[in-house]
């Protein structure tokens, strides 16, 4: 019973961290059709960031509440700025090249973000462990369980629940939705698709950065946490189906269960779970398990 | 005697009725023009037919020989061919190349990989074949860049490499201007008639119609709704009123 | 034809490079084994490529080569290098057998995700597995060639020599297979499947045989560093290493069989000399390479996305 109720809300947390980390991912390659490798550099940046940033932080002494919105913070700036220079600077100029080619882009980006973030913070680890401590722990049938690793799965259904609520239901949000499905058309129908990307991809950018941040107090921030990352953030978006938001979380709770279930039964297997999940899915639903039907072409 | 046998054919996607109890009986060396509105279920008649889709419902017979859920291939492999209405060509190909690659596989079939694809006995028929189809002078052109009009005779051409005894044509002359419609048709029907195969071409020109069918089949929201002599089937007035209204009168014969 | 020098300059690149073996200093000779193995999987890369599938996963049958070769001589005492090539290809190519067979009905970034998944899912087993080393791997003694036992330095040039003669047998298939008409099916399929199908040739069975004719190329190829290495480890399979594979078949084009060994000589010793003086940027620099490479010289790319290449 008890092993249920641990591999249950680790499931949970595992599920909401996944889906933090994907979410950014499949909304830029559903808007803009563009596999951005380069998610994993955000990501990274964003806990190198928040670590350094928590660093100071406590190091002035200031208010222990105050942390999280540092966390808050540092994904904000590094996806702003990090989006804004990708996508303005370079990516634009090259969205009528192949969509392999594009991803070539971002993942030539990737790679020079991974030294940047030797260069700026070196190798040695960073710690910023201190907000992960501060909500303390509840118990779950007399488990505990880390609050924040709680608070982490809030934040995941407060994002989703934002951005489902963004696309369904403001106008913007439908401009969205018509780009997903056709991006030619919502050209000529006046939306300001160049705009709408750029947005788009600030948005993504920032949803990585978050990720970073708000993981990085409960782990050791080392470089190369980018290259780990941007695979498993692969998987959830191929197993949920490209470019959808309701996918990637259903796609996340999935090898949530089955990532827990490894850990807690089969650790042998814990390692490749999200793989073995990932090759189950596509055995039975090719393009993931909310795709787009496919038009008829003959 | 029948090379194509379709009984109670019928295909639905979800609620959408695209083929209802379709029955056709095809004889040898026939040429027939399948004509309709557009969504009358001609393309999708074809596409059953030559194994892209799944009938719901019904049988098709080819020599005898039950082909219903055959996939595509197999049913080529077993004589029949298609054009398509959008033609299916390898882009980034020359002319010749996409003929030359039809006819590697038209001879190399199972073990293709023993001996060169431009080889001299291959090369010298893909030559023959542009001559016979007329696009012998855009040989070296790359197949995106070429007019429609030879995309679809090279299109047609690379479904006759298999030397079918059946072949269905999804509008030939779609896409061409109208000075070049008659022109391409004369070509097609040349073409095919010295290799002796049973046509089913889809138009919407009902001159093309009536200068090149010996039998017209009428498609309606699915279904057939007339199947007999040209003349016949233009004068049926279902036929009239659904698909190629009440004033027409054809070009007299040239 | 271009086609009919290629071999012959191939074969005289490698013949020269035989001889000069002897007068250069062994790293060099360690390198030149290195990367022309490696060119081996970006050979196998290029025939995907036109196929117009990205394998983010040849690193597993790299791997597998390593570790059926390592694997041999654990449990077997073999050290002979011409079993181990058989072998390492028989075992390659029986698992990308039964792999392809689900693989082949995937394309795009499905196919490239799926082909990841396995090279991870074999990482996952090997890391786990404590009797081969996990991460740290095993080694394997200097090989033999048919029964000669020579010293360290000498079997590093035999084995160059013997990597060479595989190099030359590799492009010499793979180009008699190229312009076959199985071989022609590469480009045909990555410009319109449909129209294979109805040519009356099945696109499955095509894509099948040519992963495991990729397959067969990485476990040659892994077979052969592993013998010059001396270790076998569980990075071989990790994904960054079929990224690296994927960056050099970008950096080589896919116009000749000779560009994934020219392209792959390249990398390794620019990733030689960066590791050397600017270890910490080394990600770096392959990076803006590789904007570069778009931006000014997509030579290299136009032929793999087919905009102006013409099926040879």
């Amino acid at each position: 019973m008890l092993t249920f109720v641990a591999i249950i809300v680790d499931a949970l947390v595992y599920a909401s961290w996944l889906f933090l980390v994907a979410v950014g991912l499949t909304l830029i390659l559903g808007v803009m059709r563009v596999l951005n490798v380069a998610h994993g550099g955000f990501y990274s940046f964003g806990a190198y960031t928040a670590a350094w940033a928590i660093g100071v932080y406590f190091e002035r002494g200031l208010p222990d509440a105050g942390s999280f919105l540092v966390l808050a913070a540092a994904a904000i700036a590094v996806g702003l700025t990090l989006g804004v220079l990708i996508e303005r600077g370079l990516l634009r100029w090259m969205y009528d090249r192949d969509e392999v080619v594009i991803a070539l882009i971002t993942y030539a980006v990737f790679l020079i973000l991974e030294d940047a973030v030797l260069l700026i913070w070196g190798v040695n680890p960073f710690f910023a462990y201190q907000p992960s401590t501060l909500l303390g722990n509840t118990d779950i049938a007399t488990l505990p369980f880390p609050n924040y690793d709680l608070a982490l799965v809030g934040l995941a259904v407060l994002i989703g629940g934002i951005l489902w609520w963004a696309l369904s239901f403001t106008r913007r949000g439908k401009f969205l939705l018509a780009v997903i499905h056709d991006r030619e058309m919502s050209v000529f129908l006046g939306i300001n698709v160049s705009r709408l990307f750029t947005i788009t991809f600030i948005i993504g950018a920032i949803l990585g950065a978050l990720g970073g941040a708000v993981t990085a107090p409960i782990i050791s921030v080392t470089p190369g946490i980018g290259v780990e990352v941007i695979v498993l953030a692969f998987a959830v978006v191929v197993i949920g189906g490209m470019g959808s938001i309701a996918g990637a979380a259903v796609g996340s709770l999935l090898v949530g269960l089955a990532h827990s279930a490894a850990v807690h039964l089969f650790p042998q297997i814990e390692l490749f779970m999200i793989y073995l999940v990932m090759s189950l899915v596509l055995a039975f639903r090719p393009r993931g398990l909310f795709s787009q039907a496919q038009m008829r072409r003959i | 005697m029948a090379i194509l046998e379709v009984k109670g054919l019928c295909k639905n996607f979800g609620s959408l009725v695209a083929a209802s109890d379709i029955n056709i009986s095809v004889d040898d060396h026939e040429v027939v023009g399948i004509i309709g509105a557009n969504g009358a279920g001609k393309t999708t008649f074809v596409n059953l037919v030559t194994g892209y889709l799944k009938p719901t419902r019904g049988t098709i017979s080819f020599n005898g020989r039950n082909i219903t859920s055959m996939p595509p291939r197999a049913i080529i492999n077993s004589g029949i061919s298609r054009s398509f209405q959008v033609p299916q060509v390898f882009g980034s190909a020359t002319i010749f190349d996409n003929v030359l690659i039809a006819l590697g596989i038209a001879h190399d079939g199972k073990f293709p990989i023993w001996r060169p694809l431009r080889r001299a006995d291959l090369v010298v028929t893909t030559d023959q074949i542009l001559e016979r189809f007329g696009i012998a002078a855009n040989r070296d052109h790359v197949a995106n860049q070429v007019s429609q009009g030879v995309r679809k005779l090279m299109d047609i051409a690379m479904a006759t490499v298999h030397r079918p005894r059946l072949l269905l044509l999804d509008e030939p002359t779609s896409g061409v201007s109208v000075e070049q419609k008659f022109e391409i048709m004369d070509v097609i029907m040349g073409a095919l008639r010295s290799e002796k195969i049973t046509v089913l071409f889809v138009e919407h020109d009902m001159d093309i119609i009536a200068r090149y069918a010996t039998r017209v089949v009428a498609f309606y929201d699915g279904t057939i709704i007339a199947d007999g002599l040209p003349q016949q089937v233009i004068d049926d007035p279902h036929v009239r009123r659904y698909i190629i209204g009440e004033q027409l009168r054809l070009k007299a014969e040239a | 034809m271009a086609a009919d020098r290629t071999i012959p300059y191939i074969a005289g690149a490698l013949i020269v490079a035989c001889v000069a073996c002897p007068f250069v200093p062994s790293w060099v000779v360690f390198i030149g084994i290195v990367s022309l193995a490696k060119g081996l999987v970006v050979l196998g890369l290029l025939v995907l490529w036109r196929t117009g599938l990205v394998s983010f996963g040849q690193s597993l049958y790299y791997a597998l080569g390593g570790y059926a070769v390592g694997l041999a001589y654990r449990y077997g005492g073999l050290t002979d290098v011409f079993v181990a090539v058989i072998l390492a290809a028989v075992v390659a190519g029986a698992v990308a057998f039964v792999l392809g067979f689900l693989l082949a009905g995937y394309r795009d970034l499905f196919f490239a995700m799926l082909s990841l998944a396995f090279a991870m899912i074999l990482y996952g087993v090997l890391v786990k597995s404590e009797s081969l080393g996990s991460t740290d791997g095993f080694t394997i003694p200097v090989p033999t060639f048919a029964g000669l036992g020579p010293g360290e330095e000498i079997a590093q040039i035999m084995l160059f020599v013997f990597t060479a003669a595989c190099i030359l047998a590799a492009c010499y298939a793979t180009q008699r297979y190229l312009s076959s008409t199985a071989g022609h099916l590469t480009t045909a399929i990555r410009d319109n499947e449909i129209r294979v199908e109805y040519l009356g040739y099945s696109v499955k069975r095509a894509i099948h045989t040519k992963y495991v004719i990729a397959a067969i190329l990485a476990g040659v190829g892994g077979a052969l560093v592993s013998l010059s290495v001396g270790h076998i480890d569980p990075e071989m399979t990790y994904w960054t290493t079929a990224g690296e594979f994927v960056f050099v078949a970008i950096l080589s084009g896919s116009a000749s069989v000779a560009a994934p060994f020219v392209g792959s000589v390249l990398f390794e010793l620019t990733r030689s000399y960066a590791m050397q003086y600017t270890p910490l940027t080394w990600h770096m620099v392959l990076g803006a390479a590789l904007l570069l490479l778009i931006m000014f010289l997509p030579n290299g790319l136009w032929s793999l996305f087919g905009k102006s290449a013409r099926v040879q």
